[in-house]
């Protein structure tokens, strides 16, 4: 592909808001996972969690966006001056120009859960103030995302569950190669639910401890939120040193399992050797890998495999949800904004939590945040219903 | 730059909307050579699917595959190469509503089953276990623009990434009391086998673009009423001249005021 600059970004996790409280958090190895005490949810398990996301209030003729991942969208937006870089584009292109590329599992589905407590007791209705459109729809947060900079050109949400936000590079790729746009907002956003925190401990996937990536005593995740966007543009032939670059994309699917990776690892193997050809890249240049590293033990094992098939122990490579928890559809975009971090100021982001490596997995599995120069990192994002993606970012010299 | 013009030819159509079970009733109402009873959507049994799939998949699912294949052995083609984009204004209706009561009651412990087949992908990933397909897959939603997202992102893995693409564009309805805010009235769903490059099984040829037009309607009231309710049948105008055989400009429906137009050129 011909490569995109990504002229802005940011990331909003349990770490903190913005850029500056992730950097420091990943320099540091510091976890934002606490014990769980979300809404009524009783379960013996950790979450990432961000600060004073109900906080935030939209404005008043955005009113029936109101609901949690809504909010949480807004204090992404509005970190680190994204959403006037997001402005500046729109008058540059022009508000039919700039795209809007989202991704998200399970949207504002909390808003719904709540209603579902208020039906009215003779008719099982749901509240009058329920809005499904803006609220739970999968469609929300783009529809929200594209009402917010009052932009009248195209927008989809992808919803592949935890490759989601991975994929909207791979979408918005496409229609910006195409010329339909100029621009393009992608990201992702989720936020805490009932349905995550149930599903997942339903299917025994939740840690009781703060999750442990690639550990011998892993034992499942823990979820998070979180929202993360960049805006992307086609690079110019000569962009500054410094600049962040999306070299390629990789998609595949495992075809397997609903809620199982396949345990060779094949469908992740498949994402990321398609990913290094989009970029027309070996492996041998990749400097950095942050691993998709659920902590769940089949998780890791698959992609364990899979990226030592590709690139043996020679690349350093750590999964980062054992500091921001696994933040679902907002995963693939954090981990993409991760990577341009480590590219931005060569780090090597450790892996908090994570005390005795797997011995079964033979990868060059980064305990401890180092530096390290970084020219090229590869991100991994895997999803539910076996759907897989890989990026590939690099910097300019 | 110089836009690169959205082109692909259509190989293979799928298609079920209440009264309408397959591609060829559908030419018939569209052609008026037979009259839309009413009736509710029938959804085949995907006796593609493994038995133990086959029993958990629920009427979206069945849905998408059905449309899905159809489309595909009207184009004779290898299912497990192609690339899939999936979109739809919501996932399984059913299985959300049940999701949402259970964790509104005491006993919160909810069936890992009902967890997985409550992604949006769901369908998508029942395709993938099915055809073995392991090409990339994109699940979309734009609410009552899905068919256009859908057919924006088939088009540029078919002009971009010179990919022959299986779009599904489906709808299913919620039960109450979700109903009473999201009036989808049945099972309904189209799917287009798309291609870069003209075949000896081209049926058409369509180029998009983005218009501030107002959206074609449909003639038949009946029709109309399925185009306006079932985001997915926004497509029938496109449809309808797609099986009369006719070339010309429709304009579809999609995130006003941004639509599309679709030139339709018979081959």
């Amino acid at each position: 592909m011909n490569p995109l600059l990504l002229s802005s970004y940011t990331a909003t996790t349990s770490l903190g808001h913005g850029l500056d409280a992730l950097l420091a958090g990943l320099r540091e190895g510091r976890s934002g996972l606490q014990p769980c005490a979300f809404e009524t949810v009783r379960l013996d398990t950790w979450i990432g969690e961000v600060a004073a996301v109900d906080a935030e209030k939209l404005p008043k003729s955005l009113a029936r966006y109101d609901c949690r991942n809504n909010r949480l969208a807004q204090l992404g937006l509005e970190a680190d001056g994204f959403a006037g870089r997001v402005r500046a584009a729109i008058a540059r292109y022009g508000k039919s120009r700039v795209g809007v590329f989202l991704g998200t599992s399970t949207s504002g589905i909390l808003q719904t859960e709540l209603a579902y407590r208020q039906r009215d007791p003779a008719s099982g209705a749901l509240p009058d103030d329920f809005v499904y459109r803006t609220t739970h729809n999968f469609f929300s947060l783009t529809e929200f995302t594209r009402d917010y900079f009052g932009l009248e050109g195209p927008a989809m949400a992808i919803s592949t569950a935890c490759s989601s936000s991975a994929k909207v590079f791979a979408v918005a790729a496409r229609q910006l190669a195409s010329g339909l746009i100029d621009a393009a907002i992608v990201g992702g956003v989720d936020s805490l639910c009932l349905t995550t925190l149930y599903g997942f401990a339903s299917l025994q996937l939740t840690s009781p401890t703060p999750c442990r990536p690639y550990d011998i005593a892993r034992d499942g995740i823990s979820v998070g939120e979180g929202a993360a966007f960049a805006l992307l543009e086609r690079a110019p032939d000569k962009p500054p040193a410094g600049s962040i670059l999306l070299l390629g994309t990789g998609e595949s699917s495992d075809a397997y399992h609903m809620s199982a990776p396949h345990p060779e690892g094949l469908g992740a193997k498949m994402a990321m050797a398609a990913a290094l050809r989009s970029a027309h890249l070996n492996a041998a240049d990749i400097d950095y890998i942050n691993l998709h590293g659920t902590a769940t033990p089949a998780n890791d094992a698959a992609e364990g495999k899979a990226v030592a098939a590709l690139f043996a122990d020679q690349v350093p490579c750590s999964s980062t949800k054992g500091a921001t928890g696994h933040t679902l559809g907002a995963a693939g975009a954090v981990e993409a904004i991760v990577c341009a971090l480590a590219l931005q100021h060569d780090l090597l982001p450790g892996s908090p939590n994570t005390e005795n490596l797997d011995p079964t997995i033979p990868l060059q599995y980064l305990t401890q945040s180092r530096s390290g120069k970084v020219r090229h990192a590869l991100s991994n994002s895997f999803g539910f219903g076996g759907s897989n993606c890989s990026l590939v970012l690099g910097v300019t010299q | 730059m110089t836009p690169t013009p959205l082109t692909a030819w259509i190989e293979g159509v799928g298609f079920i909307a209440p009264g309408l079970p397959d591609w060829a009733s559908a030419c018939a109402v569209f052609c008026e050579k037979t009259a839309l009873t009413a009736a509710a959507s029938i959804l085949p049994v995907p006796s593609i699917l493994p038995p133990a799939e086959r029993r958990r998949a629920s009427r979206v699912v069945k849905l998408a595959l059905a449309i899905g294949l159809e489309a595909a052995a009207h184009a004779e083609a290898d299912i497990s190469t192609l690339a899939t984009v999936f979109s739809a204004s919501g996932a399984d209706g059913h299985n959300c509503h049940a999701l949402c009561e259970q964790l509104a009651s005491d006993d919160r412990q909810i069936s890992p089953t009902r967890f997985h087949n409550s992604v949006h992908n769901a369908a998508a990933g029942y395709w993938g276990i099915a055809t073995k397909a392991m090409a990339p897959c994109q699940v979309i939603c734009a609410y009552d623009a899905s068919f256009g997202a859908g057919l924006l992102d088939a088009l540029g893995q078919v002009v971009i990434d010179q990919q022959i693409t299986l779009l599904m564009a489906y709808d299913s309805e919620y039960p109450e009391p979700l109903y009473s805010k999201r009036n989808v009235p049945d099972c309904g769903g189209v799917a287009l086998l798309l291609t870069p490059e003209k075949t000896a099984r081209s049926q058409a040829r369509i180029t998009v673009s983005p218009t501030s037009a107002t959206a074609d309607t449909m003639t038949n009231p009946e029709l109309e009423k399925l185009r306006t309710r079932i985001p997915a049948l926004r497509s029938l105008p496109l449809l309808q001249k797609l099986a009369r055989g006719e070339a010309g400009i429709i304009c579809l429906d999609y995130l006003p005021p941004m639509q599309l137009n679709v030139d339709l050129q018979p081959c």
